[in-house]
């Protein structure tokens, strides 16, 4: 009876063109191309799609969870955010603060 | 691979397991998901593997009964829907599967217990399904609760298989309306039809009532579950939930249910009913059920004339394989 534990493909599945291939699941399969046959049928069956990938599973390298470190941030990192920049706000409340007749006339 | 890593100190007395475990129990009550590749007790683990088979091969036996029904569905429409349905059951116990295989045992291994009467699979399952209005039965009332258990564990710590459940109770929601529709249909037709579906309410109440598994007195893993976060109610919790969402609309139709005993409770808000006999359910879930032979026969049967498919296909595999080879030189 030892033959059906086939290699595993991880499913990523599109849902209409323009957006990204999310990750739905994994299938068992002989090869690839059944394994996008059986991707079909697994996560196609009623969601909108329009495209999927197959991915052996022993191809993807991911961290560790509990390798936590890479993720922290050692220093302050607003820089990388809109919200990090107070002169934007400064700006804005110069302008609602300045007197009507200072204002370009309105049309 | 993303793949768990090889269980380490997961036992009580190994070096570290008592810090491991504080650490795991607080995330469990934080409301973190554990994945697989987190370090979890022995315990968890195990308890685990041994839910989500039994889940999976409950789907497959209960796409069983329901399978053999489909030459004699009574219109096209009823056909296409019943197809529908055993094809997303088996589908979902392959997600099933693939849950219980990110933690360390394999489909084949889970697949070979099944076949071989090892391993277990849902109580209701083990019964015939005598007639049409039992299919409509068990798309109704056993799925509705299955719902029940399947919201409530897809709420739970593990995240592979929580992912598996919110897909799997998206999917189940049809096959409830289908089965709501069905029995409307035979409880408002003729006095025939109606009379077949009181017959298969009363044969399969019983069972229902076992469906979610011991009472809280005789159940033995409810606490450390409940600890874990693997699941969320007690069985006599879900017990309710099922009855009073669905003995109301049972009535509804104008079917009575089996059960001298059943009334509801105002004042516990809880219906009271006949204790079922839990050595019955036990010996049911043995194998020693009306129909638990002819479910694995069936089963193995599809297994084994199946087989030279999947030769086939691995066969097909090595030539792109030996193509691609070719091509490559």
């Amino acid at each position: 009876m030892s033959d059906t534990q086939w290699p595993v493909f991880e499913v990523f599945h599109q849902q209409a063109r323009g957006e990204p291939h999310v990750h739905v699941g994994s299938v068992h399969a002989s090869d690839a191309e059944v394994a996008l046959l059986m991707a079909k049928e697994q996560f196609g069956r009623r969601q909108a799609c329009v495209n999927f990938w197959v991915v052996p599973a022993d191809a993807i390298t991911a961290t560790a969870y509990d390798d936590v470190d890479i993720f922290e941030h050692g220093t302050d990192k607003s820089y990388r955010e809109a919200y990090g920049y107070e002169t934007t706000r400064r700006v804005r409340a110069q302008t609602t603060k300045r007197p009507r007749s200072l204002r370009p006339p309105e049309e | 691979m993303v793949q768990n890593r090889v269980p380490q100190n997961d036992r009580p007395g190994d070096p570290g397991y008592a810090e491991c475990l504080s650490a795991f129990e607080a995330r469990v009550a934080r409301g973190d998901k554990v994945e697989p590749g987190d370090w979890m007790p022995g315990a968890y683990r195990q308890q685990l593997i041994r839910l989500i088979h039994v889940h999976a091969n409950s789907e497959i036996c209960g796409a069983l009964p329901e399978g053999g029904w489909i030459p004699h569905a009574p219109s096209l429409k009823r056909k296409l829907a019943l197809v529908a349905k055993v094809q997303d059951e088996v589908g979902h116990a392959q997600l099933l599967y693939r849950a219980a295989e990110t933690l360390g045992k394999s489909r084949e291994e889970m697949i070979d217990e099944l076949i071989t009467g090892k391993a277990k699979y849902s109580n209701v399952f083990h019964y015939h399904a005598e007639t049409w209005a039992d299919v409509a039965t068990i798309a109704w009332l056993i799925d509705a609760g299955a719902i029940v258990n399947q919201r409530m564990m897809a709420e739970g710590s593990y995240g592979p298989y929580a992912r598996a459940l919110k897909r799997i109770c998206y999917e189940e929601a049809f096959h409830l309306t289908h089965g709501y529709d069905m029995c409307i249909t035979l409880a408002t037709g003729s006095k025939l039809q109606h009379d077949m579906l009181q017959d298969a309410v009363n044969r399969w109440w019983k069972p229902i009532m076992m469906f979610h598994g011991p009472s809280d007195g005789v159940s033995t893993h409810t606490d450390q579950l409940m600890r874990w976060r693997i699941k969320l109610k007690t069985n006599d919790e879900q017990r309710q939930e099922f009855l009073k969402q669905y003995v109301p609309k049972v009535h509804e139709l104008g079917l009575t249910l089996p059960d001298p005993n059943l009334r509801f409770d105002e004042e516990a808000d809880a219906w009271r009913y006949t204790e079922p006999d839990w050595d019955e359910f036990m010996n049911v879930i043995r194998g020693n059920g009306p129909a638990s032979a002819l479910r694995l026969r069936a089963r193995r049967m599809a297994h084994e004339d199946g087989a030279w498919v999947r030769r086939a296909l691995e066969a097909a595999a090595r030539g792109n394989r030996a193509t691609v080879n070719q091509n490559d030189e």
